[in-house]
């Protein structure tokens, strides 16, 4: 991977002036992939935070080609570009190498746009599918989605006395369902380990075939706590064993950080507001089970992956 | 010239696609538009077609890879029926918004529910304010035609819209007829390269499509199409006479089927213009002055040369093959009653619906609404405005 | 700006100028105020990859300063910074300290 030194050196591709909130994870994730690719880009994006803020009429953050088209079809709207991509190349109308990215939010990608999804992943579009995935819909006011965490509280999963834990059913992992589309390169990543995050996206952009990276997108309105700490608390989503960093390649497990000792479960709750909740001593028992939870993805992970399971 | 054939109508719409051999062309079987993608399929497995074909997982993939391919400089096409374009519904709007000139045949189907597969027009009916310019056809030669004209009315750099072709299911999709086909060099030549100024693999002059557009310009864009589309009137009857130079058959935005001193007046979209016309022949050699208005351009509506071709008329029976739920008649009725508003003369016009969910519609059911338009002009009197044709009781 | 009429835009709703919302500031959305020690940065560039609003001025990988234009104020520069260089100061006090200067 090239160094940060060199990177700087790059034409910078998302403009300031975009109206994201501050600190939010979604352009940190946009900026180093964009730093990461070699070759010429076209974006697509799905409807939310990211579409929103950045291309608000008249203006435009992106100095690279985009296209949004709706919510739902962020990859059937890039797939039609790929395919004009391949005619016009193979008609002799075009000779250059271009790549395709498109982005969704969890929203866009779990929920409303998995079949497009799953049609791009089958049909093998050569294109790479970013989710960069904030937990909710962020974008129309943090409601529930389907990448919410268990425990999390939503302005549609909110806490009250009949539902003390706020969102009561786990988190659906995307990663693996698009691992079962036989993708050839599948990952999560994460922008505070923005050199992991670079290395896989180059990789997949080098990759021919439909590829997919879910990234964690720290969100300081959604997510409850202050703007500065996205960073450290995307950090703390993997080093708690939240947001493992791995890769698939061609059926391949392989993770590609792992924290020597991992940090607390509970370190991750208390980092956000989303959680305060839980904290409480009625709650206790949730909070075991959530640990619980955590602890069994990461053995199952980990066994895939060929490395031994942490010393419980 | 080309050479004359025998095909369904599904069959001439692939063979159209076939010589138009789009750069990109996403498409999801529906019944009965299944032919037309089944015989595309064919072609480029045959590799006669440079088309990127895209088998989506559905009608609202087809369509939003029609917009991504269109923005990518590709001629995009797509093919569906009723569920389907419902399903592609959102898209349409936003094809139609971000003016790509995708061209698209519509194999006519009601709309569930219940679900029905055959012929009603509440599919393409229901699309009428997305924005497409919409043609019907009567029969297969039109729906040749059509979308070869389409592909030029589309494209046009006054207009940069979508165009649905439609045609009736099962009724003209599955029904054999004699189709004149030009030659494909012809169509080649007619309908010419796509250029579009703006292209996303354009990475040296990147633009940004599909922006939030609040209300400081949203309604300016919504301008701007008002304005192409109602551009795309000349420009199909531009196109229309250019065709005939090719083809020796003219089109125009409507049909005006025996209307000269013509009483009595059917106004009909789709198959059943040419069982109206069998009608007309008819009732022309006893004497009566029957005529025929075929709409051809449903969107943009002709609403001027509508009014002079009914004007004079006696009385006048609309045919909707779809209902406006609520509304007072159809769609095509509603068009035309407000059309005739700005004549001085008051012309007494009646609506029927007929052949929901693709319910037969016959000679003699045409000939009693004539008999009721001869019944109106001698007593300038409506005892129904609206009416149902071959509805039980 | 002054808004166009509909005969003046582009059609389809394109933007034309790529990058044009350069030309629009969020730096008024700031309450707190990025400022670097120059003597503790050692140009590690940490910020600038974190950068959430391509705010860090960066020439010759070297840290020229922030674009004030833009920067939100959200403080990960300042959270991230290894060396401690970046202060996180209250835009009230620059404020008062133009009012003065006038």
């Amino acid at each position: 991977m090239p160094s940060l030194k060199e990177l700087s050196k790059k034409k910078e591709l998302l403009s300031g002036g975009q109206r994201l909130c501050a600190g939010c994870g979604a352009s940190i994730i946009v900026r180093q992939i964009l730093m990461a690719a070699e070759d010429p880009l076209v974006i697509s994006c799905a409807t939310g935070c990211l579409e929103v803020a950045t291309t608000i009429y008249p203006f435009s953050a992106w100095r690279i080609p985009f296209i949004h088209c709706a919510f739902e079809n962020s990859a059937s709207t890039l797939s039609g570009a790929e395919a004009a991509y391949r005619s016009l190349k193979r008609q002799g109308k075009i000779d250059r190498t271009i790549k395709f990215i498109a982005f969704g939010g969890d929203g866009g990608t779990y929920d409303i746009g998995l079949q497009a999804l799953s049609g791009v992943l089958e049909r093998g579009h050569n294109l790479l599918y970013v989710c960069y995935d904030n937990g909710a819909y962020m974008n129309t006011g943090i409601q529930r989605s389907s990448a919410t965490p268990q425990g999390a509280a939503t302005t549609t999963s909110p806490v009250g006395k009949a539902i003390p834990e706020g969102k009561q059913r786990p988190r659906k992992d995307l990663t693996q369902i698009v691992v079962a589309h036989d993708s050839p390169y599948v990952a999560q990543a994460n922008p505070a380990y923005y050199n992991d995050l670079i290395k896989k996206v180059q990789k997949a952009l080098n990759t021919e075939g439909p590829t997919f990276i879910n990234i964690l997108s720290p969100c300081p309105r959604g997510w409850r706590y202050e703007s500065s700490q996205s960073i450290q608390i995307a950090k703390l989503a993997t080093l708690t064993g939240f947001w493992p960093l791995y890769e698939v390649e061609n059926g391949k497990y392989r993770i590609t950080y792992r924290p020597k000792k991992r940090r607390p479960f509970r370190e991750w709750l208390e980092s956000q507001g989303r959680f305060k909740h839980l904290l409480s001593e009625k709650n206790k028992g949730i909070v075991e089970r959530l640990e619980r939870e955590v602890e069994e993805k990461e053995n199952k992970l980990l066994a895939l992956a060929g490395e031994t399971p942490s010393s419980a | 010239m080309g050479k004359i054939v025998g095909l369904t109508g599904d069959e001439t719409a692939a063979e159209a696609m076939r010589q138009i051999n789009p750069d990109v062309l996403a498409a999801y079987p529906i019944t009965p538009q299944t032919e037309i993608v089944q015989n595309f399929s064919q072609f480029v497995a045959n590799g006669v077609v440079s088309t990127e074909m895209i088998r989506v997982e559905s009608e609202h993939s087809a369509m939003s890879a029609c917009i991504g391919a269109a923005a990518s400089g590709a001629r995009a096409m797509t093919a569906t029926s009723a569920n389907g374009l419902a399903l592609m519904w959102e898209i349409c709007y936003i094809a139609a918004s971000y003016r790509l000139p995708i061209v698209m045949p519509l194999v006519n189907r009601a709309l569930s529910g219940p679900i029905n597969i055959h012929c009603d027009h509440s599919d393409s009916m229901g699309a009428r304010d997305s924005g497409w310019i919409q043609l019907y056809s009567e029969n297969c030669q039109e729906i040749y035609d059509n979308l070869i004209q389409a592909i030029r009315i589309a494209e046009d750099k006054e207009v940069l819209l979508p165009v649905m072709v439609t045609l009736d299911g099962f009724i003209i999709s599955h029904a054999m007829e004699r189709v004149e086909i030009l030659e494909d060099e012809k169509v080649t030549e007619f309908i010419g390269e796509y250029k579009n100024p703006y292209s996303l693999l354009d990475v040296d002059n990147p633009v940004t499509w599909g922006p939030l557009d609040l209300y400081d310009y949203y309604f300016e864009h919504k301008r701007q199409q008002i304005e192409a589309i109602e551009k795309a009137g000349e420009v199909i009857q531009r196109v229309g006479k250019e065709f005939k130079e090719i083809s020796g058959r003219s089109y125009e935005l409507m049909e005006n089927y025996r209307l000269e001193g013509a009483d009595l007046v059917i106004v009909a979209a789709g198959s059943t213009a040419g069982t109206v016309k069998a009608v007309v022949n008819q009732l022309r050699e006893e004497g009566v002055k029957a005529g025929l208005l075929k709409i051809r351009a449903f969107r943009p509506f002709p609403v001027r040369e509508v009014s002079q071709a009914l004007k004079n008329a006696k009385a006048v029976a609309i045919l909707d093959r779809s209902v406006s739920f609520g509304a007072e008649g159809g769609p095509i009725f509603l068009e035309i009653r407000s059309a005739l508003f700005e004549e001085a003369k008051r012309v007494p016009v009646v609506n029927y619906i007929y052949g929901l969910g693709g319910r037969d519609i016959g000679i003699d059911e045409i000939k009693a609404v004539y008999k009721n338009l001869e019944r109106i002009a001698q007593t300038k009197k409506i005892e129904k405005l609206v009416g149902y044709l071959g509805l039980r009781e | 700006m002054k808004e166009k009429g509909w005969k003046e835009i582009p059609l389809g709703g394109l933007i034309l100028e790529a990058g044009n919302a350069e030309k629009y500031a969020t730096g008024g959305w700031r309450t707190y105020r990025p400022v670097r020690d120059e003597k503790k940065c050692n140009d590690c560039l940490l910020c600038w990859v974190y950068c959430p609003d391509s705010s860090i001025i960066v020439e010759e990988a070297k840290i020229k300063g922030f674009d004030y234009e833009h920067c939100k104020g959200c403080g990960i520069c300042s959270a991230q910074c290894p060396k401690d260089a970046i202060e996180m100061v209250e835009e009230t006090k620059f404020v008062l300290q133009e009012k003065g200067e006038q």
